[in-house]
């Protein structure tokens, strides 16, 4: 038996092929939503990789220091490294700023960390694509390569300027802006110190104040004056465990001894995943909703067309003895054909595409099987009301009168 | 089963019920033998559709009795796909314009009936050929139905309707669309192909040139035929 679906595309193949694209390049759109999707929960763990920890110490009753700000102090990492089954322990600033480089800028998250060693000290990028580590106390950092930066850059964050000593790939916040990273007491200050004038205007509001500017007590002064410029606050501390120990029973012992807020690992990609990206990934799934809609819309209204165009046709046919089944097929048949030429099409206009967008689009084959999947299931959706009209279709419409 | 032809007794259809009833035809009688080609005549409203569709096993009359060969027709025992099977296997159709299918070509238009029936392909397409060959259009086989002349787009329907080798053939309005030499080719092939193939064929139409070369002639009017002797002219 020949194929009537493959005849009628063929005879038809123009309409059919440009549908195909237009389906095609709104599958796309469909699958590169998802990939964003999987990028942002990529990103968060790729954050959470990156950082090297096992615990995050923040400060109490906060989600920090990714989804929210935290404070604590920068020498309590010592009393954590006292704990047992804690290996190591480090400061570690988080800041998402614009770096500027000349006259352009870039946003990035501005990492500091902590005195140490890659692959030691948690906090540090673990391996570089071009250059060294940071091996200076100040005013050098290593990039990522998306920030755009190159070897031997100078960067400005906030008043101070920094070399960019070495690149680094895939270092991302969890929103996917690239990392810059940069000695702790930099990101310190970047993070904490006020501007000059800012500076100037608090002494001068403190000196007239007499309860700190007593007379015969100016001591108290300079000691107001310089706590208002000290930055003795990080935002986390990365804790490293020793092997064998359960993360989730040093977490609870520095949370009961220390009384500061940690989260294991499992927690924090909870936070990521599920508080983070939350809203963002409601609002991909409803676009994906909308786009799976509109493409059933296209395909149910494209075969309807064509089974309408065909009436008369599948009248004879059908006059002619020509089974249900075999008229209902060749509606099928040409509506899956349309959602494999439009998943082809879908498909690679994603994969071309993905690099191109700023933020990271993670294309995985399990959602493009299920992408493909979905795309059958609508096409079949979709062609149910066509065949319904031909099945109803009358064959003695075949004969005049 | 084609030594009788087709036959129809007491043949009736009735649309609707109690006062709105309405009936399109009432006790008709036909008989067509194999070989023979008959002419059905009437106006606009007499019937003849009606008729056309009970003979096609398309619509069921609502009395009366048709003989398809040896044969009886809807019987209690005919079920949809029965008259589907009954309308492929052992009726042709040739309609007033040819209702090719546009995306087959020529040979698969007409290879389409016996493949419907499980014949090989390859059986069908020669059939369809010899076919094709027999009515002077295997040289456009491959041709698209868009690209045949009127004349040639009615003679692949007619081998389209003789395919299967039906002991029926029912044609309506055959050469409606058709100058007075290429009507009379048509009603030329019809002759030649019932002889051939000793097939039973009706010929609905209003067309003047064509009615004289019929030797009988069925005159149908509100619902009601009478038989009368046609002119049987050369064609």
């Amino acid at each position: 038996m020949i194929s009537l679906a493959g005849r009628d595309i063929l005879h038809v193949w123009g309409k059919f092929v440009f549908t195909g694209v237009g389906l095609g390049l709104l599958i796309g759109v469909t699958l590169v939503m998802a990939g964003l999707y999987r990028g942002m929960v990529d990103d968060g763990k790729v954050l959470l990789d990156n950082s090297g920890a096992d615990l995050w110490v923040v400060q109490r009753d906060t989600l920090g220091p990714y989804a929210e700000s935290s404070s604590i102090h920068d020498d309590l990492y010592r009393t954590i490294l006292a704990m047992p089954g804690v290996s190591q322990a480090a400061n570690a600033t988080y800041l998402t700023m614009q770096v500027r480089k000349g006259a352009s800028d870039v946003r990035a998250m501005v990492v500091g960390i902590a005195p140490g060693s890659p692959g030691v000290t948690p906090g540090w990028p673990a391996y570089l694509v071009a250059g060294r580590q940071i091996t200076r106390g100040h005013y050098e950092a290593v990039a990522d390569v998306a920030t755009g930066f190159q070897l031997g850059d100078r960067l400005t964050i906030r008043r101070n300027q920094y070399t960019v000593v070495g690149l680094t790939r895939r270092m991302v916040s969890s929103s996917g802006d690239p990392m810059v990273f940069i000695a702790l007491k930099d990101a310190q200050q970047a993070q904490f110190l006020k501007d000059n004038d800012a500076i100037w205007q608090e002494r001068r509001r403190t000196a007239a104040d007499l309860e700190l500017n007593r007379p015969g007590a100016s001591d108290m002064l300079v000691t107001v004056n310089a706590l208002q410029v000290a930055n003795p606050y990080v935002n986390a501390v990365l804790v490293t465990l020793k092997p064998g120990h359960s993360a989730d029973a040093v977490a609870e012992s520095i949370r009961r001894w220390k009384r500061l807020t940690v989260y294991t690992r499992d927690q924090m990609e909870q936070i990521l995943v599920g508080k983070l990206i939350a809203t963002s990934a409601k609002q991909i799934g409803m676009f994906l909703v909308i786009l799976a809609i509109v493409s059933a819309a296209i395909v149910a209204f494209i075969i309807y067309s064509l089974t309408m165009d065909k009436i008369r046709e599948i009248a004879v046919l059908k006059l002619i003895g020509t089974r249900n089944r075999t008229i209902a097929a060749m509606i099928l048949q040409q509506a899956i054909a349309l959602g494999v030429i439009g998943f082809a099409v879908g498909k690679i206009s994603a994969t071309f595409s993905a690099p191109v967008f700023p933020k990271y689009v993670l294309l995985i084959p399990r959602d493009s099987i299920a992408g493909f999947l979905a795309v059958l299931a609508i096409c079949v959706l979709a062609s149910l009301v066509a065949i319904r009209i031909a099945l109803k279709v009358d064959p003695a419409q075949a004969i005049g009168g | 089963m084609a030594g009788n032809g087709i036959r129809i007794e007491r043949l009736s259809k009735r649309y609707g019920e109690g006062d709105t009833a309405v009936f399109a035809l009432k006790e008709v009688n036909m008989h067509v033998a194999p070989g023979e080609v008959v002419g059905l005549i009437g106006p606009s409203g007499s019937g003849k559709s009606t008729l056309l569709k009970c003979l096609g096993a398309v619509i069921e009359p609502t009395a009366g009795r048709m003989t398809l060969g040896d044969e009886v027709i809807y019987d209690d025992g005919w079920s949809v796909s029965d008259l589907r099977a009954l309308r492929r296997d052992r009726i042709g159709f040739v309609f007033q314009a040819p209702y090719l299918i546009p995306f087959l070509n020529v040979t698969d238009n007409v290879a389409l009936l016996p493949m419907l029936a499980n014949v090989p392909n390859a059986d069908a397409r020669s059939r369809a050929l010899d076919l094709l060959g027999a009515l002077d259009v295997r040289h456009r086989a491959n041709a698209m139905p868009s690209q045949l002349s009127g004349g040639e787009q009615q003679r692949v329907a007619i081998a389209r309707g003789l395919v299967n080798r039906p002991p029926v053939i029912l044609a309506d309005e055959p050469t409606a669309p058709l100058d007075s030499e290429r009507a009379m080719a048509v009603i030329r092939i019809l002759n030649e192909m019932a002889r051939s193939f000793e097939t039973a064929i009706i010929v609905v139409t209003h067309d003047e040139k064509i009615i004289p070369t019929f030797k009988r002639i069925y005159h149908i009017r509100d619902g009601v035929t009478h038989e009368e002797a046609g002119e049987g002219r050369a064609y």
